[in-house]
Order: C-alpha cells, then sequence, then structure tokens
C-alpha cells in the first residue's frame, strides 16, 4: 500500500514539475513585451523618462536577469509562497488576485463537475434496456456532448437570458451591487450563477449518461449477470452489480474530464463575463500578464492533480483488482 | 422419475431464418442419475441444457414441455420459470471463471444471492459446503481474483447446489480446466449426487471419455435430434448408432500408437441446422445409410434403457 502511494507521489511530484516549467515557459514565448505595453499605459512624452520606467519595471520583475536566473528565481519564489506581483493589476499581487477569482470558479466548477456526473450515470444506468428512454436519451445524449460549451452558452443566454429575460446574462453578481453578506446579494449570485452552471452541466451530463448506458449494457452481458440470471436472481440485484461495476470506468472519465472541463469553464466564464480563473486567463494574455498566467496555470495544474490523486484513492476503496495489483501487502 | 421431456423444440431467431438447434427431443432422467450429454459443436446439447433452465435472448421455445417432479416446468415462459431456478433447476455454467461479481467477496455476493431469492443466508452451511469441495472457509471473504481457475470452478459448484436442486445441469464444467482439475470436478459431481445434495444430473459435454468415468448414462445428440441414450458402459462398448460407433471409435485409446495409423474422424460435416434434410440427419455422412433412412427413424427403445434412432438398429 505505501508503496503504491509512493510511486504515485512521485509520480504526481515529476508531473508538477513538467507543468510548472511550461507553465512558466509559455508567457515568455508569447510575441510582445509586457513592460513595453504598461510603460505605453503610461502615456509619457519624454524619451528620458520611458527609458527610466522601463529600466525600473524591467529589474522590478527580474526580466532583465538571462533566462536560467529568471527560471532558478521562479522556482525560489514559488516554493516561498510567491508568486509575484501582476502586471495588469499592478501592484495587487497575484496570490491575491487569484484568491479572488477562486471562489467563483470552484463554486461552478465543482457543482457542475459533480452533479453531472452524478445525475448523467444514474439517467444513463436507467435508461440502458429501457426500449422507450433508450431511443430518446441516446440522440440527445449523443447532440448535448457534441455541443461545444460555449456555443451553448450563448444559446441559453440568448434564449433564457434575453428572449425570455429569466436569467442575467453577465457578470458574477449584478452590477448594481458592491459585495456584501445580505440575502439579496447571495440571491443576485445565485441568478447569475445559474446560467453559467447549467451550460456546464449539459455538456457534461450528456456524456456522462450516454457513457453510462453503453457501461451498463456491456455489464447486463457480463458473465456474472447470466449466472445470476439462471440462479433466478431479481433483476434490481443484477442491475446494482452492474451498476457498480458499471461506474468504475466513470471515475476514471471523471479524473480525465477534470482538465477538459477547466477549459471548458474559461469559455463559459468568457460568454458570461463571470469573474473567475478563466476571465483571467483571458485578460492576463491581452495584457500580457506573466505572473498572473502563471499563477492562473498552477492553480489549474494543482487541481487536476490533487482531484487525480483523490479519484487514485477512491478507485482503490471501490475496486479490489487495483488492490491486488499492489502487492501482497494490501 | 424426476424429469421428463416431451417432444422439446427450441429454435435460435436468426436474420436467415430459424436455426432448428433442438428439434423434437423426448427423454427422461431417473432419481440419481447422472446423465452424460454428448455431441459435437452444434449438435443442440448445449442448448438442450440451457433450454432446462433459462432462454436466452435468442432462443425460442417452439414446443414440447418438461416436467420435473411431477410439477410441469415452463420451459418457455423466463417469468413463471424463475421460482424453479436455483431452487429446482440449478446451473453450473460454461463460463465458471468470470460467473462471479468480480467486485464483491465471494461471501457476501452469495448472501446477497440468497437474500434475494427469500432464503435466509446459511453462513455455516455454506462454510462446510466449500470444505466439502476442499477448499478452506475464508475463500468467502476473497475476492473472485484471488482465486485460481480450479478454486472458482469449485466455488461456483457449490454456489449452484447450495439449495438442493432436484436437477443440475452442468454445461462444459471441464472444457476449461487441465487434465488433473478435469478430474478433480468430475469426482466432486460425483460426489454432489452421493451426498444426496442433488437428485440427478445432466452432464453437457464433449469429452465422452471424461463423463464416461462418473456418468451412468449418456445420450448422444446429432444435429438437434436424439441418437442414442444408453448407460454409460454400452454407450463406449457396444453402440448401436452409426453415429455413436463412429464418434466412440475417433477417440485415441490408451497403449495404441499412431504413428502408422492415423486416427479416423468422421468424414463430412454435420447439416445445416437452418433448413435441416428430411430422415435422418446422418445418412449423409453414414457408411450404412440405404434407401428407408429418407424416412426419419423414430427414437426407440432396443434394448432395456437402450433406445436407438436409427433403422439399422431396430
Amino acid at each position: 500500500m505505501r508503496r503504491y502511494f509512493g510511486r504515485k507521489l512521485l509520480i504526481y511530484g515529476l508531473t508538477f514539475f513538467a507543468a510548472v516549467t511550461i507553465n512558466w515557459l509559455i508567457p515568455r514565448l508569447m510575441p510582445g513585451d509586457p513592460v513595453a505595453s504598461m510603460v505605453s499605459r503610461a502615456n509619457l512624452a519624454q524619451p528620458e523618462a520611458v527609458a527610466a520606467m522601463q529600466a525600473y519595471y524591467t529589474g522590478l520583475f527580474g526580466l532583465d536577469l538571462p533566462a536560467w536566473q529568471q527560471y532558478l528565481n521562479f522556482w525560489g519564489a514559488l516554493l516561498r509562497g510567491d508568486l509575484g506581483i501582476s502586471i495588469w493589476l499592478f501592484p495587487t499581487p497575484v496570490a491575491d488576485v487569484i484568491t479572488r477569482a477562486v471562489p467563483y470558479t470552484l463554486g461552478l466548477l465543482v457543482p457542475a463537475i459533480l452533479l453531472s456526473w452524478w445525475a448523467g450515470n444514474r439517467f444513463g444506468a436507467f435508461a440502458a434496456r429501457r426500449r422507450l428512454l433508450d431511443n430518446t436519451v441516446l440522440p440527445v445524449g449523443y447532440i448535448l456532448t457534441a455541443t461545444p460549451y460555449m456555443w451553448l452558452a450563448i444559446l441559453l443566454a440568448w434564449g433564457l437570458g434575453i428572449v425570455a429575460g429569466v436569467f442575467p446574462v453577465a457578470g458574477g453578481y449584478s452590477y448594481a451591487m458592491r459585495p456584501n453578506l445580505s440575502w439579496e446579494f447571495v440571491g443576485s449570485l445565485a441568478l447569475h450563477w445559474f446560467l453559467p452552471f447549467l451550460s456546464l452541466f449539459l455538456v457534461a451530463f450528456g456524456g456522462w449518461a450516454i457513457g453510462m448506458r453503453n457501461m451498463i449494457i456491456y455489464e447486463l452481458e457480463a458473465d456474472y449477470s447470466s449466472y445470476l440470471s439462471a440462479l433466478g436472481a431479481p433483476q434490481r440485484l443484477i442491475r446494482r452489480y452492474a451498476f457498480r461495476n458499471a461506474v468504475l470506468p466513470q471515475i476514471t472519465g471523471l479524473a480525465l474530464q477534470l482538465g477538459v472541463l477547466v477549459a471548458g469553464a474559461l469559455v463559459t466564464e468568457v460568454v458570461f463575463s463571470y469573474p473567475g480563473l478563466g476571465s483571467l486567463i483571458l485578460k492576463a494574455i491581452q495584457n500580457q500578464d506573466f505572473f498572473l498566467l502563471q499563477g492562473v496555470f498552477l492553480f489549474i495544474v494543482i487541481g487536476v492533480l490533487v482531484a487525480n490523486f483523490v479519484i487514485d484513492i477512491v478507485y482503490v476503496l471501490v475496486d479490489p483488482r487495483t488492490r491486488a495489483g499492489m502487492g501482497a501487502e494490501a | 422419475m424426476t424429469l421428463k421431456v416431451e417432444d422439446l423444440r427450441v429454435y435460435y431467431r436468426t436474420l436467415k431464418g430459424d436455426v432448428k438447434a433442438l428439434d423434437g427431443v423426448t427423454f427422461s432422467l431417473a432419481d440419481g442419475e447422472i446423465m452424460g450429454l454428448a455431441g459435437e459443436s452444434g449438435s443442440g446439447k448445449s442448448t438442450l441444457g440451457k433450454s432446462l433452465i433459462r432462454l436466452d435472448g435468442r432462443m425460442r421455445h417452439i414446443g414440447g414441455s418438461a416436467e420435473l417432479d411431477g410439477k410441469d416446468l415452463p420451459v418457455g415462459d423466463t417469468h413463471a420459470m424463475n421460482p424453479f431456478r436455483f431452487h429446482e433447476v440449478s446451473l453450473i455454467p460454461q463460463y465458471a471463471m468470470s460467473a462471479m461479481n468480480p467486485t464483491r467477496k465471494i461471501g457476501r455476493m452469495v448472501d446477497e444471492l440468497l437474500r434475494s431469492r427469500g432464503v435466509a443466508p446459511m453462513r455455516q452451511e455454506l462454510e462446510r459446503r466449500v470444505g466439502l469441495v476442499g477448499l478452506s472457509a475464508d475463500v468467502l471473504d476473497r475476492y473472485p481474483i484471488e482465486l485460481s481457475g480450479g478454486m472458482k470452478q469449485r466455488m461456483v459448484m457449490v454456489i449452484s447446489t447450495l439449495l438442493n436442486p432436484s436437477l443440475l445441469i452442468a454445461d462444459e464444467v471441464t472444457s476449461a480446466l487441465d487434465v488433473s482439475s478435469q478430474k478433480a470436478v468430475a469426482k466432486t459431481l460425483l460426489e454432489f449426487r452421493d451426498r444426496d445434495l442433488v437428485k440427478s444430473m445432466i452432464v453437457v459435454t464433449h469429452d465422452i471419455s471424461l463423463v464416461y468415468q462418473i456418468a451412468d448414462t449418456i445420450m448422444v445428440m446429432y444435429a438437434g435430434k436424439l441418437a442414442e441414450k444408453a448407460t454409460a458402459d454400452v454407450i463406449v462398448s457396444a453402440p448401436r448408432h452409426p453415429y455413436t460407433q463412429a464418434l466412440i471409435s475417433s477417440l485415441p485409446e490408451v497403449g495404441v500408437r499412431y504413428e502408422e495409423r492415423r486416427l479416423q474422424g468422421i468424414p463430412g460435416r454435420p447439416p445445416s441446422l437452418l433448413d435441416p434434410p428430411k430422415g435422418c440427419r446422418f445418412r449423409s455422412r453414414c457408411p450404412l445409410a440405404f434407401e428407408r433412412c429418407a424416412e426419419e427413424p423414430p427414437f426407440a427403445e432396443v434394448a432395456p434403457g437402450h433406445s436407438v434412432a436409427c433403422w439399422k438398429a431396430v
């Protein structure tokens, strides 16, 4: 058991190292110069002032050092918990910018991922081998999964937001409010949350339902199902076993989907101008904000790795076959 | 008389038409009888075994009846058949290696199965039976993957016979095992009968030499029909049906060297069951065939306990 998790942790460590290195590299490969854009924002007339400012900012962000030195400094700062200062929102520290956005993204993603997984699996399992439902669920499911997030998001925003006027189409809360702890504000949050949530939920739901339906049919054809039927076991028991076994690959699928959903959240957040990490990424790229971009990517990497690790543990708990693979200590 | 089967017909529905896999089969099985059911692939032996407990999705009950211990066995009605399954008729499937749910501990799976059939869990009896087939009681706390092939096979045998069924159908139980395990499994089947855990048994197999060691009688099938039924000794030493004769003579014998003399098979191949020929179905391959074989021979008793479907044997 310890060896198994030791090995897993090592792999996660290596992945983390590689991912963070790439995160550091990618913004630096982008065309454009962040300092130049910052200086141009200041609208200075005299060339000396421009030069002085340029020198000041370059030194401040450490961009005058050779690349390997920058890279080492970056790791040093990272290990101290320092993510640097945002260029776009200068001089706010990147950590603060991210902390402000994270609750929105998590509040959107976690319920969308978990609820769609739960509901999709339940529904797919229920529909499998029930002719009427099967004939309706399958096409609807295929349409839903094949729909790009942003397109569905735009449709929803147009239909429910603009035509029906039920839900607001932009922002995390009403533009007329300041964040505070009142029922009114919470209500506004919920109202703004609903459409982005729904678009993420629906797309993922279709995928899970289809996957589960196919898996359940496969399990119902399995030998242990035929044996139980031959011994007269009721369908209820057989379906229960089939569900439990069919859900195992879906757990792996959940881990894989997490990474994709973060990207899905990005476009959804952009469509609905939702103030989460997705919008931050867009803003960071537009403003060549290396440090903010690094910070957000770092957060996503950690999120995906942690989620995968949790799933690894869950898998060991629910599938005896993985335990056997770990050796005698299990 | 435990089991009486009367003119049983079961067809497979395919796109090209009905495959007449079981085409009018009549026989009976006595209390305590172990009957070997032999034949080549496609002879209908597995179909017969399955149709006595559960027709799979493509199988259709066309006609005929079965009677078990004086009660009518509703073989054509999946739903009405359910009370009989496990309690009265049970099955050791061909796929014993994968017959148990991989994600449940065996003991728990058996408990859940029993409870779903309205039987109180019987841990003690289960442990006794597990001991009987030479497994230790702690296999019940293991998952199926932690057992070897032979152990799984024996475990499935215990599960299938737990409720002391009147009729046990063992479908190719030894096919996936090595020779030493085959012998152990055959002995266990014999012991089940001798200890009265099972009243009578149909052992479906293509391995006549193995079933000869445990069976009281052997029934040979050919192309969806019965060819011959007699005691195991008679079938092996004095078969009357030309097909049985050919089948027995194509078995290798101990002590004979086959270097010079190649082992003879049966020339030709069995007829298509989509549209089987009229009359005797073995006619085209039979060395003894004559004009009368165009009529269908009855499955008639030629000696006490010995029935043959052949004009030459009558």
